[in-house]
């Protein structure tokens, strides 16, 4: 099971001079949660973009179960969950519709859904128990419902990389559950994930592996490995106020 | 009868029936495209672009070329010198927007006054409707069968690209094609809205149907019917009216078009003010 999901090699990303990301390199394992921990700023959207092909970087390469970004791409491999904050809320398209386009990448030109198709959003909508939720506007849900429609669109496109930005912010415990559930059981079916949080004790009860970042890749490995007070002190760079509140809920945790 | 009369009178005129028939036409293609441009937040752009057409439309009328070409030329490639100077400068995108514009729409001006003998500048800045000239008819043909057969084809990718362009980017869809199609339908259609309303007010004719629709309904389709009716409605009794009290028939489609605004921002059942103000006491 330890085959790799994504191999990045030496990437530096630049924007207009400055650097983002310094010589990352790194191998995300198919069939493993990895956690994405680093400050705001600290280069975790960009390491995303990096991986779905949005930012060329200026050195090193990223290939995706061996093919290149652009041929993972046509063949729907990487599926990614947006922030909240990404998405308008206002537009006027159903949850059915959102998870649809989950599929575009499957269909013709004109995008006219095959039943293959269908049966692919009904399952997915099924899965987060949203089907009965499907001809509603997007706006009109809840956060965790927000969530779980997106999630569904992950799922239909049946990707094998799944990258999820801060999948657990302002969501419901209902919603949290079902998704760490569904996220256990894509690891066992041996998709590569990679999650970015700021919910660091959420880190020590789902995440294998985890990956820290500040302009660099700090460490990466197992969480019982990585996760330690040192690496944390480097990673949010001696920010006590932060680096105090997840010391004090990780021992929290591990109490429990 | 006298309603009738009303509506029969201005059809015994061969002008008139071009007239609102054109209009109907450029209403509904400027229509199905506003529903894009108010859901990916262009309206500035359109604004930029419908001007930015000028100086195309005076070449193309001194070539003696199809008008639209040259306003396709000239709108694509104001998008572009405003890509290339925001990229290249510290500059704002909306200040780069403004002064770009203005800058192509100056230079139209200036070669309108070079070659007046044959372009009447009220014509263009205004639209001439009334005096519309067979060949701008079919002109007006030919753009909206290829914007609205663009608009079907491609209808699903573009919704995407308006609502979700990470998205679409990361299952492999060529967004920077889906950018410029747009961007040519709008340079298109800019010439299409130029003959009855104007190169003023033809970003009316690219926001106002779509933002009128945008609140009435939660639905894409449904919104693209919407501000088609509502476009085509405009067009139609603006092109009436002007007639009837001897005004500006752009002027009169476009308060048209902004009244049904008005009516929809007030009375919208689920997203006019009276619905929110009482959604607002329900739930305190």
């Amino acid at each position: 099971m330890n085959e790799i999901g994504v191999e990045i090699e030496n990437v530096t990303v630049t924007y207009n001079g400055k650097v983002a990301l310094h010589s990352a390199s790194l191998q995300l394992q198919a069939g493993s949660i990895h956690g994405l921990v680093g400050m705001n700023g600290a280069g975790k959207s960009t390491l995303f973009k990096a991986i779905m092909g949005f930012v060329k970087p200026a050195t090193g390469r990223i290939s995706i179960d061996g093919l290149s970004i652009h041929q993972a791409q046509k063949r729907n491999l990487v599926a990614y969950v947006p922030q909240s904050e990404e998405v308008d809320w206002d537009f006027p398209v159903n949850v059915h519709d959102v998870v649809m386009m989950g599929r575009y990448g499957y269909m013709n030109l004109l995008r006219i859904p095959r039943s293959i198709d269908k049966q692919s959003v009904r399952a997915s909508l099924e899965r987060v128990e949203m089907w009965e939720m499907r001809d509603r506007q997007i706006g009109e849900l809840s956060g965790g419902q927000k969530k779980r429609a997106f999630f569904a669109r992950a799922l239909a496109q049946q990707g094998t990389v799944l990258l999820l930005d801060e999948p657990f912010a302002g969501v419901d415990i209902k919603t949290e559950k079902m998704m760490v559930d569904l996220l256990i059981e894509l690891r066992q079916s041996g998709h590569t994930i990679l999650i970015s949080t700021h919910d660091l004790a959420s880190i020590t009860t789902f995440c294998d592996r985890v990956v820290l970042v500040n302009r660099s890749i700090l460490a990466y490995g197992s969480t019982d490995e990585v996760f330690t007070e040192e690496n944390l002190a480097r990673a949010f760079g001696g920010s006590v106020g932060d680096f105090s509140a997840a010391k004090t809920q990780i021992d929290l945790d591990r109490q429990q | 009868m006298d309603i009738i009369e009303w509506f029969i009178a201005p059809l015994q005129y061969e002008f008139m029936l071009k007239a609102i028939l054109v209009s109907a036409l450029v209403g509904i293609v400027c229509s199905a495209l506003s529903c894009y441009m108010t859901l990916k937040g262009w309206a500035l752009m359109g604004d930029a672009v419908s001007h930015a057409v000028m100086p195309g439309v005076v070449i193309a009328y001194i070539l003696n070329i199809p008008l639209a070409v040259g306003a396709f030329v000239f709108g694509v490639g104001s998008v572009i010198a405003i890509g290339f100077v925001k990229e290249k400068t510290r500059v704002k995108e909306d200040t780069v927007i403004g002064l770009v514009f203005t800058g192509f729409f100056a230079l139209g001006l200036v070669l309108v006054s070079k070659v007046k003998s044959s372009i009447d500048l009220t014509h263009i800045l205004f639209g001439n409707v009334l005096g519309i000239s067979d060949g701008d008819i079919i002109q007006t043909v030919i753009i909206a069968v290829i914007t609205l057969g663009t608009l079907a084809i491609l209808r699903k990718d573009l919704i995407l690209f308006c609502f979700d362009s990470t998205h679409a980017r990361s299952i492999g869809l060529n967004i920077t094609f889906l950018y410029y199609v747009l961007l040519s339908l709008l340079s298109l259609t800019a010439v299409a809205g130029l003959q009855t309303v104007g190169i003023i007010l033809v970003v009316a004719m690219l926001v106002t149907p779509g933002a009128t629709a945008y609140l009435l309904s939660d639905n894409f389709d449904h919104m693209m019917l919407i501000a088609m009716a509502s476009g085509v409605f405009s067009s139609v009794m603006g092109t009436y009216i002007s007639y009837h009290i001897d005004g500006s028939t752009g002027g009169c489609i476009v308060v048209l078009q902004t009244l049904l605004f008005v009516v929809a921002m007030i009375f919208a059942p689920k997203h006019g003010m009276i619905a929110r103000s009482r959604n607002s006491h329900v739930d305190r």
